[in-house]
């Protein structure tokens, strides 16, 4: 039975050039599907990823009772300075706890491809111990600002995606110049901010404590005794999170909103794949009449007609969600695109369109190759044989 | 020269076929009268069909001149000539060639929808036209409903509904069982001498030629003549 | 039967075909409809047309606070009529489902926005009633609220003094929008900005994330626009004065090229389509050679044959077209009806026009070969099956 399939298929398949027209219907519809869904996707994943990246699992960040974003979040000095006595936290180099005090504040950049339509940008006041938290990150161009002046260094994805943010430009913010003196890369979401000393932030924009506090975490159980720590501290409201978990938290929203616009946008196309493909096979088949009557009238059974028709249509779907696969990698792969993020500010990530991305795509050109192949395919095998010869 | 419904003269058509030349008629002249009823018949290859269709306004001559009704039509452009089909002439095709989408009745209406007729002034000759071809009653049927002899029956009731003085048959039997086919010969007959339908049929069928009041043989492209 | 319906029965020639191609032309118009609303969301210029507010923010972002103490130097700028003022509070209701609340002077807001429509002893009441708040018609629909209650909200910006996240507030009004715009922007509430400065655990006092300037007339916007602007020009408080849509419009903008995106995909489907339902009209054409010739024979012009074919392939279009458009329509009402009037997706007279124009362009494009092809033929050849 296997091979009389096998043999009606090579038959089928031979026979594909003839009714080049139909079959390459069915193929640029889904290269057409699959490379919108990989396209789609590919930004989520990018930009899942880029933030799932951010923050390490031995660090904690520490935000003020019930914010539950950075920017929500502001805590006044004594609050600062005792968290970082707290136990939990790990010793730096010099014997004091690695910790450093951070400030969020909203900067303005015009995007390089606008014209005075500005976005929102993180500008964040860093401890010097931001620094050594963050082994990651490397200057790949100029040096660190000093501390007391009023210096940036921006990250990689702001120079790439903005304009006044190279090496020299000067930065307005409310009122006061800042001068641009290096571009750092840490390969995550920190690339779409601009640093700075904190202490001049704070001086500048008229602040006093801090928006969050970056902690290394002492041992394996270093999160749990600062946690407890600071419940059991009447002083401090604050809310304790991995650095890791509060980052991977904030992609929820855009995850959820692209994922709907993909699914919406897939689930249409897919099925108007769906309905061009049934029209194809229904075509294919009843361009084979003749040749499928004759093979029943031989005594080929219904069955191996069946399958037949449906690795014809599998297999065109399949050149199509490859081909649709190739054109979404080639086009779109590492793209670096910005959008809002959590906080108002912008994001810079790049498109990722990974293996289980492609293998997703693949597993849609299936269905949509079998619900195209199904009905016309059973059609073949039930239409009598007499009918099928004479409707030429 | 009014008595002459079709005159043919000198004509002759050549076919290039790629890099070959093919003479199919050779200087032809022929004289069709009113209300007369022609059998043209002939061995494949001999050009009737394609006598018929210059007769016909479908095609043209390479030289010569045809002229039909009083109208030279083989100085006529293709939409003139178009024009011209659907007032004078009435076709019958072997393969019946209706349009299987459409009802009887939308088929045989379908040449009066190039005239300037009101829809209830179409229906009433839609209904004499299959009136004529006695087939009222299947007015409603697809094609695929009827049978050979009904389906003829129903291109004729289409050929005949716009009024034409001439009907152009090309093997309007070959389809047909005997009995069937001695069904529509008659009916030809009788529009030909109670409707007055000047009638050229071809044919390759011998019993099916004598339903006609003349006879003509055509042989590589050139006429012979036989009475009747 | 006419000429048109004689067209539309041989639409229906093969049935099953039709069909088919009927539907992947209502998705793929249906997915036309949906993405070009949201795309005309996202595009529109600075347009200072009609507008008689301005939004005036600090200028960096809108997150930023403003103090109050600037009010008086904006009333006093010629043209300006009335300075109302609101602060983004934040609010959840039960747990987690995020609200639209403002805190803000009532007085000055009613004086500011005339389109809520509420009546006056309720006005009345929420400014006297300190811990006062009043809700559009569809947020307290949406909820069961009714007037009287104490509304329990917790915040998850602004905790209170004595520590805790919860807010109560008495229910004292429901407004409405004016007209048909307005009600579907009825979704959201307000509060006193007194209560909030008195109430809150951080002292916060004073600070505004807006101030809203009602013009005497829309013609004096954009020098009203420039002297603001210019007022705070290097002061700590720079700020960024705009109308009231173009602000709506900047901060949808920031999401990113929503534009290049939804082309590239409709670009993926249009053209898809085109070969579908391509296809299906030159095997329509291929397979009634005899047919048409037969309709030369009749009478028919080679020119009224092309007509035919093209008529068909436009009837098909037309019809799939329209149909896609119109279940984008209902699709657009209903996301609208599910999100409570947050995400209007409607499917205005732009996208509509510009679907009947991509209607007119698909029809040429499926249909012109094959009508072309259908004028060509000669009877002749045709009927003798060459």
């Amino acid at each position: 039975m296997f091979g009389q399939a096998l043999a009606i298929t090579a038959l089928s398949i031979r026979s594909i050039p003839e009714r080049w027209a139909p079959s390459l219907v069915i193929v640029v519809g889904l290269t057409g599907v699959v490379a919108v869904f990989t396209a789609l996707l590919a930004m989520a994943t990018g930009f899942e990823s880029t933030l799932k990246a951010t923050g390490r699992s031995d660090a904690a960040i520490i935000l003020r009772g019930g914010s539950d974003a950075e920017l929500n979040s502001a805590f006044d000095r004594d609050s600062t300075d005792l968290i970082k006595q707290e136990p939990g936290i790990a010793l730096g180099a010099d014997g004091k706890p690695l910790a450093s005090a951070e400030l969020m504040v909203i900067a303005e950049l015009v995007r390089k491809d606008d014209v005075k339509n500005g976005a929102n940008i993180t500008l964040r006041g860093i401890d010097p111990a931001g620094f050594e938290l963050r082994p990651g990150l490397k200057i790949v161009a100029g040096r660190k600002f000093t501390p007391g002046l009023r210096e940036l260094i921006v990250g990689r994805g702001v120079a790439r995606q903005f304009q006044g943010a190279q090496i020299g430009d000067a930065v307005r913010m409310r009122g006061s110049q800042w001068q641009v003196v290096g571009i750092f890369e840490s390969g995550d979401a920190h690339d779409s901010e601009m640093w700075t000393d904190i202490n001049v932030a704070r001086s500048t924009f008229g602040r006093i404590g801090s928006s969050s506090v970056l902690a290394a975490l002492d041992g394996p159980d270093g999160l749990a005794r600062l946690k407890s720590a600071v419940a059991a501290e009447p002083r401090l409201s604050l809310d304790v999170l991995r650095e890791q978990d509060y980052f991977s938290g904030q992609t929820r929203q855009f995850r959820k909103t692209i994922g709907f616009l993909a699914g919406v946008v897939t689930v249409i196309m897919a099925l108007g794949a769906v309905f061009a493909a049934l029209n194809s096979m229904y075509a294919a088949v009843a361009a084979r009449g003749k040749e499928i009557a004759t093979l029943r009238a031989i005594g080929f059974g219904g069955v191996p007609v069946v399958v037949s028709v449906m690795i014809e249509a599998l297999l065109l779907a399949l050149v199509g969600a490859v081909l649709g696969a190739l054109i979404a990698y080639l086009l779109f792969n590492n793209l670096s695109v910005s959008t809002l993020g959590q906080s108002f500010t912008q994001v810079v990530f790049n498109f990722k369109v990974t293996p289980q991305l492609v293998v997703r795509g693949l597993v849609i050109a299936v269905v949509i190759g079998m619900l195209g192949g199904l009905l016309p395919a059973l059609r073949a095998a039930r239409l009598p044989v007499t009918t099928m010869l004479r409707e030429q | 020269m009014s008595e002459s419904m079709v005159e043919v003269r000198n004509v002759t058509k050549v076919y290039e076929r790629g890099t070959q030349r093919v003479e199919v008629l050779h200087g032809l002249n022929l004289d069709i009268p009113r209300s007369d009823f022609v059998a043209l018949m002939g061995p494949s290859g001999s050009g009737k069909t394609t006598l018929l269709n210059l007769i016909g306004g479908l095609d043209q001559p390479t030289s010569g001149e045809v002229q039909v009704g009083g109208s030279r039509i083989d100085q006529l452009g293709s939409s003139e000539l178009a024009r011209w089909r659907a007032h004078n002439i009435g076709f019958v095709f072997q393969f019946y060639n209706l349009m299987p989408v459409l009802t009887a009745e939308a088929n045989v209406e379908l040449p009066l929808l190039l005239t300037r007729l009101t829809a209830a002034q179409r229906r009433k000759n839609v209904a004499v036209a299959l009136e004529i071809v006695g087939l009222a009653d299947r007015a409603k049927h697809k094609p695929k409903e009827l049978s050979g002899g009904q389906e003829q029956r129903v291109a004729i009731a289409r050929a005949l509904v716009s009024d034409p003085q001439l009907l152009v048959c090309d093997e309007p039997t070959g389809d047909l069982d005997r009995k069937t086919a001695e069904e529509i010969l008659g009916l030809l007959q009788v529009l030909n001498r109670e409707h007055g339908k000047t009638i050229i049929m071809v044919t390759h069928d011998p019993k099916a030629a004598e339903f006609a009041r003349r006879i003509l043989h055509l042989e590589k492209g050139r006429l012979l003549e036989q009475a009747a | 039967m006419t000429k048109a319906g004689f067209v539309v029965a041989n639409l229906f020639r093969k049935r099953t075909r039709t069909i088919l191609t009927l539907l992947s032309v209502v998705m793929a118009f249906l997915l036309f409809g949906l993405l070009q609303s949201v795309n005309s969301i996202f595009s529109s210029g600075a347009n200072f047309v009609g507008a008689t507010r301005l939004f005036v923010q600090a200028r960096v972002s809108f997150t930023q606070a403003l103090p109050i103490s600037m009010l008086p130097k904006l009333e006093a700028i010629p043209g300006v009529v009335a300075v109302a003022h609101q602060m983004w509070f934040g609010g959840v209701w039960q747990e987690n489902t995020p609200l639209i609340m403002l805190s803000l002077d009532p007085r000055t807001y009613h004086q500011v926005y005339p389109e809520w429509v509420m009546p006056d002893a309720q006005w009345q009441a929420f400014i006297q009633t300190r811990t006062g708040m009043i809700a559009g018609k569809l947020l307290a629909d949406q909820y069961g609220w009714k007037i009287g209650q104490k509304i329990p909200i917790s915040s998850n910006i602004w905790p209170q003094k004595n520590g805790s996240k919860a807010w109560i507030f008495d229910l004292v009004g429901i407004f409405d929008g004016k007209d048909e715009d307005w009600k579907r922007r009825a979704n959201l509430a307000f509060i006193q900005q007194d209560y909030f400065d008195e109430s809150n655990q951080f002292g916060i006092k004073g600070r505004v994330n807006f101030f809203i300037l009602k013009l005497s007339d829309s013609s004096k916007a954009e020098a009203v626009s420039k002297t603001v602007d210019a007022m705070f020009e290097n002061s700590p408080d720079e700020t960024k004065t705009q109308t009231e849509k173009d602000f709506n419009m900047s901060f949808v903008k920031q999401i990113g090229d929503i534009g290049l995106i939804v082309r590239w995909i409709l670009f993926a489907v249009f053209f898809t389509l085109l070969l579908v339902v391509g296809n299906t009209m030159a095997q329509s054409v291929r397979e009634r050679v005899p047919e048409l010739a037969v309709l030369k024979t009749l009478g028919f012009t080679d020119r009224s044959v092309l007509g035919f074919v093209l008529a068909e392939a436009f009837a098909l279009v037309l019809f799939g077209g329209l149909l896609g458009l119109l279940l984008a329509s209902i699709a657009g009402a209903m996301v609208e009806r599910g999100t409570g009037g947050q995400f209007q997706l409607r499917l205005d007279g732009g996208v509509w026009l510009l679907g009947v124009v991509a209607i007119v362009l698909m029809s040429l494009a499926v249909g012109l070969l094959p009508a072309l092809r259908a004028r060509r033929l000669k009877i002749v050849d045709a009927l003798a099956g060459r």
